[in-house]
């Protein structure tokens, strides 16, 4: 392994193509305000059968509470973080509560098959390609926004940013990236047969995203 | 540019030997504008089938004898986009370090495509003088690609009011000519003519234009074969049989 | 140099399959026009284009340094790199990973350098199960194929042949050609998959230097589910992918899902730069990185073939090629099919294992077009192929320099010249052939299977000019 590392580091430093300037940062604003900006996260994450609802900021439980059981939908799971706490405090009778608090390994069989709905957060949004930016933690483990069959996710509306290249910028990433960060922009798809689309593939066969406001 | 006195003509292999009426034709259409065109005659061939080939040298050897029929500085017009093509873009590559290059990169910058001259130099105008037709355009690769002139062919037929033209689907899509590849991969080759002329038929043309004899030649060699009545014309002989 | 005639062979197979290219016509125009629906401005997608192929450019000519960054980044994240010059290496190093963990059963997301080095059978070989996850590469899996593209592995199957294949293997599912329950009967076979796994291998689209951080690129979900699931993850790459800033991202993915699949951007871009912390509940307990080399850096060496390295694996030369719709994937032979596949192939493996490849492109430029990092993929092949017949030409690092030169070609090539730099020869000859043009063959080898041969005209272009009266000097 030490002697492949070395010989391809060699063969590559014995020849430095000629050197180019070093490509201008990408950057390019939209100059959206946020009412378009919200408009424009609506449209692309509808484009891709996303569904999106904008609640005043103390709705959500019950958005939660009333909206699931009607789509028969009722085993709810939620991480240990603020989010999930409110959620656990007010979440109604008719939903079952299951808590994300321990190790995958322990009931990685239950999360696959008896849960209807994730709940989650989000660290931002991007208007432009209507995107939700989630840094999953040991709050809102990883698998909570991915093995449910629906996945809600909160966002603040304030954090809706323009695109990705402003998210990186402004937030300074490069000063310390997660464990893992994600993109989401609408539920699991594919195209793998006869290049139609289809939902649900793998991933979470519904995205509900609750703009917060 | 300002319209110039003289301009170089190069007829290309293909036209002075398969269709030297479509090479005739475009030196008559500048002629008509007043201008004195010059057909030098050591002309042979840009080397491009060489080129393509991958045979460097043989293309170098023959490009060189063709470089001695431009020496004066005035525009070399080439009824052809893809060899047209080779002297713009491919002649300062293969030159490259050889005497000539500084020569070569100079008459590459003078080098129009026959479309390209008559709209862009020429600012030519045409009266038809036709009956109503329906052609349908293919231009070539090289032409579109290669030299970016996609668009001259199209503002040239616009100009004649009697004219409909009528798109074929695909039609940026390869004729299937590519040169040795019409040999080398002669099937591959027929069935891609084989989807061209499809789509040209589809089209309800009487007549397909090209700026390329090349592809005329696949086009028109495939239709001939499957005896179809839809027929195929150079850019040049059409606006010259068409227009004052 | 029977590589040649195989060719040829599979060529002639795929042209008379006539299913096969209605499924590859109608799946390619759809890309096409989804494609052209991401970039209305013309100017626009020219400044993305100059862009990352800037962001490209900058990581090959820094790539020493920057792969030492990653990997110190890497590590110091608690990410195990792992470099690899062979596919036999790369395969010996996974499979050495995947039994100290005692994995028996592996998930693995769609990674093109993974058949490169023949990973899966390297693999099954061992004992080791590996189920492909990626919809595309379960289909073409179970039906024992290789992927026909590098985007859509399985895009030569229409939805019976997919049908028939899941109902073959797995019988108790009613058979349906239903595309949504196709959709979800793979969903529940795959799931029990991602459950049981012990280890989930992937590739990876991008590598970012300055933050030491794998990017993954995908739809389906089964890409983070493979990185995230099982205790291990084993991502492997070639080491071009590698770029310098986390800045340098945001224009590569935009171009990459525009380009490849005519999507803003696809579900899920999954960024990931370390394992499981201590307080994490879900997540590998170990990342690896395999990085391969596979001959990369010996293209790198030539100032022109660099330029092949750029590629972000988009697909959109395969999907704008004349020739591949006519083909398909398949009868390229190589794990690379399309024009990416013929520049890069003879590089990585040496033209002298590739046949005629070079010779299936008429060099229409509809590649070098759409490529979204300007790759001058015409330029690249017309150069291999001078490489093929004449391994004098230049002082490069390819394989297999020479190969494809048979003297009678050469030969003729040779009269070419001397017929075409010698004017009065050549006139000579124009006067023969346009005098006895009724002399001319009426079969030309290939040419007149498909169309009449073309004649000589009465007279030359330089006669009829002269009887005009044009000056000719």
């Amino acid at each position: 392994m030490r002697e492949s590392r070395e010989s391809i580091l060699r063969r590559l430093r014995a020849n430095r193509p000629q050197a180019a300037a070093a490509p201008p940062v990408y950057r390019h604003s939209t100059g959206w305000n946020r009412e378009r900006r919200i408009g424009e996260f609506t449209e692309r994450m509808q484009a891709v059968r996303g569904e999106v609802h904008r609640l005043g900021r103390g709705q959500w439980v019950d958005w939660i509470n009333r909206e699931m059981p009607t789509r028969g939908l009722h085993r709810a799971l939620v991480g240990s973080s603020a989010i999930g706490r409110r959620f656990a405090a007010g979440a109604a009778k008719e939903i079952e509560l299951n808590r994300y608090d321990r190790t995958i390994e322990s009931w990685k069989a239950q999360l696959f098959h008896d849960i209807d709905f994730g709940i989650t957060g989000s660290l931002a949004g991007l208007a432009e390609s209507g995107s939700l930016v989630l840094w999953p933690d040991a709050e809102e483990p990883r698998l909570l926004s991915l093995v449910p069959p629906l996945h809600i996710v909160l966002l603040e509306a304030e954090r809706l940013f323009e695109n990705f290249a402003q998210l990186i910028d402004v937030q300074r990433w490069t000063d310390g990236m997660p464990t893992n960060a994600l993109l989401i922009s609408g539920p699991s798809k594919t195209a793998d047969i006869e290049q139609t689309l289809a939902y649900g593939i793998h991933g979470p066969k519904a995205l509900i995203t609750l703009i917060l406001e | 540019m300002p319209k110039p006195a003289s301009v170089y003509y190069f007829g290309t292999c293909l036209v002075d030997l398969l269709y030297p009426k479509a090479g005739l034709a475009g030196m008559q259409l500048i002629r008509r504008e007043g201008i004195e065109v010059i057909y030098p005659d050591g002309q042979t061939c840009c080397g491009q089938p060489a080129f393509n080939a991958g045979y460097r040298d043989e293309a170098l050897g023959v490009a060189r004898s063709l470089l001695t029929c431009f020496p004066r500085d005035i525009p070399l017009v080439v009824p052809s986009g893809s060899c047209g093509g080779m002297i713009r873009q491919h002649w300062p590559e293969l030159f490259a370090g050889q005497p000539e290059e500084s020569r070569v990169r100079a008459l590459a910058g003078r080098t129009y495509e026959l479309t390209e001259f008559l709209v862009d130099v020429l600012r030519i105008s045409l009266n038809d003088l036709g009956e109503p037709m329906k052609v349908a355009i293919h231009t070539s690769c090289s032409a579109r690609r290669e030299m970016g002139v996609a668009d001259r062919i199209e503002s040239l037929i616009a100009q004649l009011d009697k004219v409909e033209v009528v798109t074929q689907e695909r039609r940026e899509e390869c004729c299937g000519f590519g040169g040795s590849f019409a040999v080398k991969q002669a099937d591959l080759s027929g069935a891609m003519v084989r989807d061209k002329t499809d789509a040209l038929h589809a089209t309800g043309a009487a007549r397909v234009i090209s700026q390329d004899c090349g592809c005329l030649m696949n086009i028109g060699g495939a239709l001939e074969k499957q005896e179809s009545s839809l027929e195929t014309q150079h850019i040049a002989e059409f606006l010259l049989e068409r227009s004052s | 140099m029977n590589q040649t005639a195989a060719f040829h062979r599979r060529i002639d197979e795929a042209l008379r399959n006539d299913q096969l290219r209605q499924n590859f016509r109608s799946a390619l125009s759809g890309i096409q026009s989804r494609r052209e629906a991401q970039f209305p401005d013309d100017a626009q997608l020219q400044a993305l284009r100059e862009q990352s192929r800037q962001v490209r450019a900058n990581a090959l000519i820094k790539q020493p340094e920057l792969l030492e960054q990653l990997e110190e980044k890497l590590l110091a994240n608690g990410i195990r790199v792992h470099w690899a010059e062979t596919p036999e290496q790369a395969n010996a190093t996974i499979h050495g990973l995947l039994k100290a963990a005692h994995a028996r059963l592996v998930v693995k997301g769609k990674s093109m350098v993974s058949e490169e080095t023949g990973l899966n059978h390297y693999l099954e070989q061992r004992g080791i199960e590996v189920v492909e996850s990626d919809l595309g590469e379960f289909i073409i899996q179970l039906a024992g194929e290789a992927p026909s593209h590098i985007v859509a592995p399985a895009i030569h199957k229409n939805r019976r042949e997919v049908a028939e294949l899941l109902h073959k293997h797995y019988p108790e599912i009613p058979y349906t050609e239903d595309i949504d329950q196709l959709t979800q009967s793979a969903r529940q076979i795959l799931r029990e998959k991602f459950a049981q796994a012990d280890a989930g291998i992937s590739g990876v689209n991008f590598m970012v230097a300055e933050t030491g951080t794998l990017c993954l690129v995908e739809n389906e979900g089964n890409g983070r589910l493979s990185t995230t699931t099982p205790r291990l993850h084993i991502a492997i790459t070639g080491i071009e992918k590698v770029v310098e800033k986390l800045s340098d991202v945001p224009p590569l993915l935009e171009i990459l899902t525009k380009s490849a699949t005519g999507q803003a951007i696809t579900t899920y871009f999954n960024m990931i730069s370390r394992p499981r912390q201590p307080d994490e509940l879900d997540g590998p307990e170990a990342v690896h990185l395999v990085l391969l080399d596979n001959g990369r850096s010996r293209i790198r060496v030539d100032e022109e073939l660099l330029d092949t390295l750029r590629c972000i694996r988009c697909g959109s030369c395969i999907n704008y090629c004349p020739v591949y719709v006519q083909l398909g994937g398949h009868a390229y032979g190589t794990v690379y099919p399309g024009p990416i596949g013929i520049a890069l192939e003879p590089q990585r493996i040496g033209l002298d294992q590739v046949g005629s490849l070079t010779s299936a492109c008429t060099l229409c430029g509809a590649c070098g077009q759409v490529c979204p990092v300007e790759i001058p993929l015409p330029r690249l092949i017309n150069r291999l192929r001078a490489e093929a017949v004449d391994a004098r030409r230049t002082t490069s690092s390819l394989i297999g320099r020479g190969s494809l030169r048979k003297p009678n070609e050469a030969g003729l090539w040779k009269l070419w010249r001397l017929l075409y730099s010698h004017p009065r020869l050549y006139r000579l000859f124009s006067f023969a052939a346009t005098r006895l043009r009724r002399l001319t063959p009426r079969r030309l080898g290939g040419w007149t299977d498909y169309r009449s041969a073309p004649m000589p005209a009465r007279q030359s272009l330089r006669e009829l000019a002269r009887e005009e009266g044009f000056p000719h000097a």
